[in-house]
């Protein structure tokens, strides 16, 4: 069992005006293998703070990130991250993309060939393998970002708003796409999020963050990502308790943004 | 003044033609062409080549007819040459007065000519005879062959009718005709409005003289070798600035350390432009091939230095994590990620660098080379071999503009995806 342990941890730090800014405050969370957790909050709640930190690229104050046991210290491929932007190498073309992971580890061809063949089957990019990736759309270069982090088998996956930047409709088919590969891999995966659907949809936990300082305001385990698995999602969205709870958490969340306002408007009265 | 403004009607004339007459007969229908907006719509303004077409023909047209070239079509007024003459008026002291006749040939510059014949007239002032060089002014001595001269208080009164004082001139239909503080005239017939080979020889005989000098070569090196070495030059000062540059550039874009040390260093020596350094390289390196290449070496550096350290920050950082998370080293992640994101920026500072090393070394062989391209328009100036000089401009500029369409070509090969994302 690989579990992501996210033990109480804060971030605080000094601004060059003196003042500081505590972007976390006591985030503590469990993870279990396979387990789907999305994350929701308004702007500035730190979520993109804390998948930093789960990925090692930044160090928090207070606390620690435990994974199987190990302290991260830094990143390293146990912990794969899916950008919002693909973030992929224009120098490669598709295929060397996907193979990024394993040719750095020092694999050779015959090593690593069948499996990315394999993945771009999966992610429906066979016959775009010796394309460079900025022909390709932005849906399309999602997907070999995703293959990309799975060909280097991590045994978490972090995404950043990865459909946040994609139309509506390649979204919905993305979040298909994600929800089945993560069936299939049986991945550990944290999905950071704007939308309230997507985080319904996918996230088999949710946690919502409140911000200034941020933390987790509430949690909830939620049966939506087992019902949409291998189905039409649209067929779950119209569930009558799907539409409860995205009423109760776009309220939750529109209450503190409401009370961001209200605040920086005190503060400039 | 002139060629400018023929210049502009010749560019509002040809646009105001291609624009409205040609233009209709090539009608393109691609996407571009679609567009209303292109003021303003930096991607549909394409290049109209006609224009580029008459743009180079205007150039050398507007040479050709003001230097009465063989190959321009239509030449301005040229100088006058052939025979002509003018009459002037003497006033002896007691207030006689009597005309007489200068007899002008004007001629090539270098020929021998005879005087024109002159008969005897009638009065105490004969008849002079002159030969001037085209474009050149003579001397009349009018009084050595009269009966009173300006010694017994002779002198001149009036030009063609026209009365004039000693340092005024009178434009006669000859010529200019001047009366000089002592008496005599000075006569230039009209220069017309082309130019002398001395200041601008027409492109013909430019043309000759690379002929020449490729066949038999200039100051002892064949035009091949002068282009030769400055090409060595240059090439050998930028490749070792960019071995140096690169390396540099990305330590700083790295460490702190690198960033600290050599930021003061960098910042000012890039503000020095090379051709101030050129004195103390010739004092400390000489004026041979190790001077020269140390001072493009110079000029390269800190341009590739700067560009290298610009391509490291220009690095997306979701592309270093990304590859820190698919578990490369921080040496896969400068030989995968940074080294290939920096190819655009250090294409562009090469192509900079490249220009400033020809302008540099251009400017090194001006003061002190054996051989170069430098050199030779230096030398030939100094011989007003002002057809040489155009002649060494010209493949300068042949060269400098080759040189940056290779290094384009070489770009759009090895970063395909520029622009592109």
């Amino acid at each position: 069992m690989s579990t992501l342990c996210i033990d109480n941890i804060s971030m605080r730090f000094d601004l060059p005006n003196g003042s500081h800014v505590q972007a976390l405050q006591n985030v503590g969370l469990t993870l279990n293998t396979g387990e789907l957790l999305s994350v929701l909050g308004p702007s500035g709640c730190g979520k993109t703070t804390l998948l930093n930190i789960v990925a090692g690229f930044l160090a928090p104050t207070e606390g620690q990130i435990t994974l199987n046991g190990k302290r991260v210290s830094g990143p390293a491929a146990e912990r794969g991250m899916v950008f919002q932007q693909g973030a992929l190498f224009e120098w490669m073309n598709v295929r060397d993309n996907v193979s990024f992971g394993p040719r750095m580890a020092g694999q050779r061809e015959a090593q690593w060939k069948s499996n990315v063949d394999h993945l771009l089957d999966v992610v429906g990019l066979r016959d775009f393998k010796e394309k460079s990736v900025y022909e390709l759309s932005g849906g399309m270069q999602q997907r070999v970002a995703l293959a990309r982090c799975l060909a280097n088998d991590p045994d978490v996956i972090l995404m950043d708003e990865p459909l946040g930047a994609l139309d509506a409709l390649t979204r919905e088919k993305m979040q298909g796409l994600v929800l089945k590969l993560w069936k299939e891999t049986g991945k550990t995966i944290i999905l950071i999020t704007h939308s309230v659907e997507e985080a319904l949809l996918l996230g088999e936990r949710l946690l919502v963050m409140a911000p200034r300082p941020g933390r987790i305001h509430r949690e909830y385990n939620l049966p939506f990502a087992e019902m949409g698995v291998g189905q039409d999602l649209r067929s779950v969205k119209r569930h009558p308790d799907f539409a409860a709870k995205r009423e109760e958490i776009l309220s939750m969340i529109w209450d503190m943004e409401e009370e961001i306002m209200g605040r920086s408007v005190e503060a400039g009265a | 003044m002139i060629p400018l403004l023929i210049y502009l009607a010749i560019f509002i004339g040809s646009f105001v033609l291609i624009r409205t007459g040609v233009n209709r007969l090539r009608e393109r229908h691609d996407f571009t062409s679609l567009k209303t907006v292109t003021f303003g719509d930096e991607s549909a303004v394409r290049p109209d080549r006609a224009a580029s077409i008459i743009s180079v023909l205007t150039i050398f047209l507007i040479w050709g007819a003001f230097t009465g070239s063989k190959w321009a079509p239509i030449h301005v007024p040229g100088p006058f040459a052939g025979d002509t003459q003018f009459t002037y008026t003497v006033e002896t002291p007691d207030g006689t007065r009597d005309d007489a006749i200068v007899f002008a040939r004007v001629h090539p510059v270098g020929e021998n000519v005879e005087l024109p014949q002159i008969s005897e007239n009638e009065g105490f002032a004969r008849d002079d005879a002159v030969a001037v060089g085209i474009m050149r002014s003579a001397l009349v001595v009018w009084d050595d062959n009269d009966e009173i001269t300006r010694a017994d208080g002779a002198k001149i009164v009036a030009i063609e009718g026209r009365a004039v004082e000693p340092g005024q001139s009178v434009d006669t239909p000859a010529g200019n005709v001047s009366v000089t503080a002592r008496g005599t005239l000075n006569f230039s017939p009209p220069k017309g409005m082309q130019m002398e080979p001395i200041w601008l020889p027409p492109p013909e005989t430019v043309v000759a003289r690379v002929g020449e000098i490729a066949a038999s070569g200039y100051q002892n090196f064949t035009l091949w070798e002068h282009l030769g070495w400055s090409l060595y030059r240059v090439i050998a000062g930028f490749v070792f600035g960019a071995l140096v540059g690169i390396p540099l550039g990305y330590a700083m874009g790295l460490s702190g350390w690198f960033r600290g040390w050599f930021d003061p260093i960098v910042e000012f020596m890039r503000p020095v432009p090379p051709l101030a350094l050129i004195p103390l390289v010739i004092i400390w390196a000489g004026i041979g091939e190790t001077g020269k290449i140390i001072l493009l070496f110079l000029a390269a550096l800190w341009i590739m230095t700067i560009a290298a350290r610009a391509g490291v920050s220009g690095v997306a950082i979701a592309k270093v994590h990304a590859a820190y998370s698919l578990g490369a080293s921080k040496w896969q992640i400068l030989r995968h990620v940074i080294v290939p994101n920096s190819l655009p920026e250090i294409f562009t500072g090469a192509r900079v660098a490249m220009g400033v090393c020809w302008g540099t070394v251009v400017a090194a062989e001006l003061v002190a080379a054996e051989k170069g391209a430098g050199m030779m328009i230096m030398v030939a100036s100094r011989f007003q071999l002002t057809d040489v000089v155009i002649m060494g401009i010209i493949l300068i500029g042949i060269i400098g503009y080759g040189i940056d369409i290779l290094m384009r070509m070489a770009e759009k090969w090895l970063v395909p995806w520029k622009g592109r994302v």
